[in-house]
C-alpha cells in the first residue's frame, strides 16, 4: 500500500511538491528560531558564567556587558587601572580580572588580560605556553582554525575592533602566538589574549595621562597601592594607564547585593550585572521571537490544512478507487493505512526537509554575517526540540489525511460503485 | 486453515458456484430485484439480461456480498454469503470473485502491470510476475503494460480491466455491463476475450447487461423484468 500511495503522491506531483515546500517552509521557520533563541541562550550562559560583575566606563550597561563579556559590541570608554585594586580590596570580591580591549587582528579582538582570565572561562593549553611577557599571545581555537596560526608565528594587530584589516596596524610592536587554547565552545575561543601592558604598548603607552584619570576621585587614587598582580604593579611603575572594564567574580552573596549599587552610586563608574542585562536582552528579543514563532505555527497549521484539502480532493474523485481497492479485498484498515500513510509521507518530507532547510539557513546566516558568527551560531548542533517539531509535523499530516479516509470509509461500497459505474 | 491461494479456485466444486434460493430484494418498500430460486454451475456461463432498473447490479451486489438481501439467500462457492459477517464477506469475495465494471476503474496512478500486481496482492498476499505477465499477454496487452491507465483506449482499458479481475484466478468472474458502451466490433471482441480468459483461467462468467447483441453467446440467460410502474 506504500507504493500505491507513493504512486498517487507521483501522479499529482506538483500538488505533492507545493505540500512538501509549505510543510518545509513551516518547519524551518520553526527550527530556525528554536536553533537561534536555544544557541543565544546557551552561548549568553556559557560565556557569563562565572562572571557575576562588569565594572566599566558610565554608559550603557547592556554595552558593557556586550562589549566585554560577549565581545560583540564596543566598550563605552575606560576606565582607570586603579578600579581593579579598588575592586580587589572589597569584601566579598573573589576575583578581579582586568580587560583592555581596542585593536583586533583579522576580525579576531586582541585581549589585553591576565591568565585568570582564560582560567575564569575554563580554558587550557592546548599547546605551548601562558603568555608571560608583553607581546606574548595565546590564541583562541577558533582563532588557530581560521588564521592558520602555529606556535612562534608573528602578527600585527591593526586599530579598531570590527576587523583588523580595516584600521591603522601597529606594524612597530609585533605579537607572537606563544601558546594556542583548546576549544571551549565560548567567546574565548574567538580571542587573542595577551598581557595589558601590551595594549599599552602598541599605543605608545608609557607615561602617565591625565585623561586616563579622569572621573576618578582623589580619595581612590590615594587609595591605590600598588600591590596586586602584575598588571596592576606594572601599571602603577610605569603608565598610569587605562584598562576597558574590570570582571569580577564574588565570593559571597552580600557582594552581589551590595557591590552593584556601591559602584554605581559612589564612583563615577558603572557596575553591571551580566544576569539582568542579558535576561533583559532576551526579553525584548523574545518578544520578536514569539511573534516569528506564532507566525512559523501559523505557516505549519496552513500546510496542515493544505495537506488536508489536497487529501480531501483527492480521495472525493478517488472514491471509485477506493470502493474498488475495497471490492477486490483490501481492509477497511488497509484503506486507512493507504490514506494515513498518504498524509505521513508528506510530512515526512516537509518536516525532513524543513530541518534540512532551517539548519542551511542558521549556517548560510552564520557564514555570511559576522556577528552571528562571533556569537557561535552552529548549523551541526541539533536541539531535542527538534524532535518535537517533527512530530507536530508528522501528527499534522497523519490528521489530514485521517479525516477524509474515515470520510470515505463511512460510505456505502455499493452505492459508490453504483454511482461511478 | 488452508491459505487464500489454495482456496482461489482449481478444485472443481462439487455443488453450484452460485446458489440463490427465493431471493428478491425491496428499497423504501419498493421489489426492486425479484430473481427467486436460481442456480449458477461451474462452467456454465451466464448471461443476467434485463433493461435499466431491472435489478441486474442489485443481483450483482447480493452476489458479491456488497449487499444483503431483503428475503431469501445466497451462497457462493457453497459460503452462503448473505448470511455472512462483513470481514468473512469480504474474504470470500476476495478468494472467489473477480469483477469488471463497465467504467474498468483502474487505478490511473498505477500502470497496467502494477493494477494487476495489486490486485494479486490483495486477493493472494503476495505477487507472481510470471502470472501477471502471462494474463498481460493473454489479453493481447504485453506491449502496453506500463502504460498509465489514461494513456489506453477503451478497448485496451476493457481487456486490462479483465486481465486485473482473472488474474487473481477467481471461480467466478462478474461483469456488469461490460460491452455496453463498445461499437458492435468492439463488443463483440470483448465477449470473445472474456470467454477466452475465462476458459483459460477455469473462471465461470456472470454478465449482466441491457446489451442484447451478445445475448447469443449464452445458453444459460436469466432474464429480469422491467421495473414495475411507481403508482401515482
Amino acid at each position: 500500500m506504500i507504493g500505491l500511495s507513493l504512486a498517487y503522491l507521483k501522479d499529482r506531483a506538483l500538488n505533492t511538491a507545493l505540500n512538501i515546500l509549505l510543510l518545509a517552509l513551516g518547519v524551518a521557520s520553526l527550527v530556525i528560531l528554536l536553533l537561534f533563541s536555544s544557541q543565544l541562550e546557551n552561548r549568553f550562559d556559557r560565556d557569563a558564567q562565572g562572571i557575576d560583575m562588569v565594572v566599566g566606563a558610565k554608559g550603557s550597561p547592556l554595552q558593557l556587558i556586550l562589549s566585554s563579556v560577549y565581545h560583540v559590541d564596543i566598550p563605552t570608554g575606560n576606565v582607570p587601572l586603579e578600579t581593579v585594586g579598588l575592586l580587589r580590596r572589597q569584601l566579598g570580591v573573589a576575583e578581579a580580572i582586568p580587560l583592555a580591549l581596542g585593536d583586533s587582528f583579522r576580525t579576531f579582538r586582541i585581549v589585553g588580560t591576565e591568565p585568570a582570565y582564560p582560567a575564569l572561562m575554563g580554558a587550557t593549553l592546548a599547546d605551548g605556553r601562558m603568555f608571560a611577557e608583553p607581546m606574548e599571545a595565546v590564541i583562541g581555537a577558533d582563532v588557530a582554525a581560521r588564521t592558520g596560526a602555529g606556535l612562534g608565528q608573528r602578527f600585527v594587530g591593526g586599530h579598531g575592533m570590527g576587523g583588523g584589516d580595516e584600521g591603522p596596524k601597529h606594524e612597530e610592536t609585533p605579537f607572537i602566538v606563544v601558546g594556542r587554547l583548546k576549544p571551549t565552545g565560548t567567546v574565548i575561543d574567538r580571542l587573542i589574549l595577551t598581557r595589558i601592558e601590551s595594549v599599552w604598548a602598541v599605543h605608545g603607552i608609557e607615561a602617565p595621562h591625565d585623561d586616563h584619570h579622569e572621573g576618578e576621585t582623589e580619595a581612590e587614587h590615594a587609595d591605590h597601592d600598588h600591590e596586586g598582580e602584575s598588571a596592576e604593579d606594572h601599571a602603577a611603575h610605569v603608565s598610569p594607564a587605562e584598562v576597558t572594564a574590570v570582571l569580577a567574580r564574588f565570593g559571597s552573596p552580600i557582594a552581589a547585593v551590595r557591590l552593584p549599587g556601591f559602584v554605581n552610586r559612589q564612583t563615577n563608574l558603572q557596575a553591571a550585572v551580566p544576569a539582568v542585562e542579558v535576561s533583559r536582552l532576551l526579553a525584548l528579543v523574545g518578544v520578536g521571537l514569539d511573534a516569528v514563532r506564532a507566525f512559523a505555527v501559523l505557516l505549519m497549521l496552513t500546510a496542515g490544512l493544505s495537506i488536508f484539502v489536497a487529501l480531501l480532493t483527492a480521495l472525493k474523485e478517488r472514491e471509485g478507487d477506493m470502493a474498488m481497492l475495497r471490492v477486490i479485498g483490501a481492509s477497511r484498515a488497509a484503506i486507512i493505512g493507504q490514506v494515513a500513510s498518504e498524509g505521513l509521507i508528506l510530512a515526512t518530507a516537509g518536516a525532513a526537509l524543513g530541518l534540512l532547510l532551517g539548519h542551511a539557513v542558521i549556517g548560510l546566516a552564520a557564514a555570511s554575517i559576522e556577528q552571528l558568527h562571533q556569537l557561535g551560531l552552529s548549523a551541526t548542533r541539533f536541539h531535542p526540540g527538534e524532535a518535537w517539531i517533527v512530530l507536530a509535523a508528522l501528527a499534522i499530516g497523519l490528521i489530514a489525511a485521517l479525516i477524509p479516509a474515515l470520510r470515505v470509509l463511512q460510505s456505502d461500497i455499493a452505492d459508490t460503485l453504483a454511482n461511478a459505474r | 486453515m488452508p491459505s487464500p491461494d489454495t482456496l482461489s479456485n482449481q478444485t472443481p466444486p462439487e455443488g453450484p458456484l452460485v446458489d440463490a434460493r427465493g431471493l428478491s430484494h425491496e428499497r423504501d418498500g419498493r421489489r426492486v430485484m425479484a430473481i427467486g430460486d436460481w442456480r449458477l454451475n461451474p462452467g456454465n456461463h451466464a448471461l443476467l439480461l434485463g433493461p435499466s432498473g431491472s435489478g441486474k447490479s442489485t443481483f450483482i451486489n447480493i452476489v458479491t456480498g456488497l449487499l444483503t438481501p431483503s428475503h431469501g439467500s445466497i451462497s457462493v462457492a457453497g459460503e452462503a454469503m448473505s448470511t455472512l459477517a462483513p470481514a468473512d464477506r469480504d474474504a470470500l469475495r476476495r478468494r472467489t470473485i473477480g469483477l469488471v465494471f463497465q467504467t474498468l476503474r483502474l487505478i490511473q496512478a498505477l500502470s497496467v502491470r502494477d493494477n494487476l500486481a495489486l490486485a494479486q496482492r490483495l486477493a493472494l498476499g503476495r505477487t507472481d510476475h510470471a502470472a501477471i505477465d502471462q494474463m498481460i499477454a493473454n489479453v493481447g496487452l504485453l506491449h502496453r503494460a506500463d502504460a498509465r491507465p489514461r494513456q489506453l483506449s477503451q478497448g485496451e482499458g476493457q481487456r486490462a480491466a479483465i486481465a486485473r479481475a482473472l488474474v487473481t484466478r477467481p471461480r467466478l468472474l462478474v461483469a456488469d455491463e461490460p460491452t455496453s458502451a463498445l461499437d458492435d466490433g468492439n463488443a463483440m471482441r470483448m465477449i470473445d476475450l472474456m470467454f477466452k480468459t475465462a476458459e483459460a483461467t477455469g473462471a465461470t462468467l456472470l454478465v449482466a447487461t441491457h446489451d442484447g447483441r451478445i445475448a447469443h453467446h449464452f445458453a444459460n440467460r436469466l432474464d429480469l423484468a422491467a421495473p414495475e410502474p411507481i403508482a401515482a
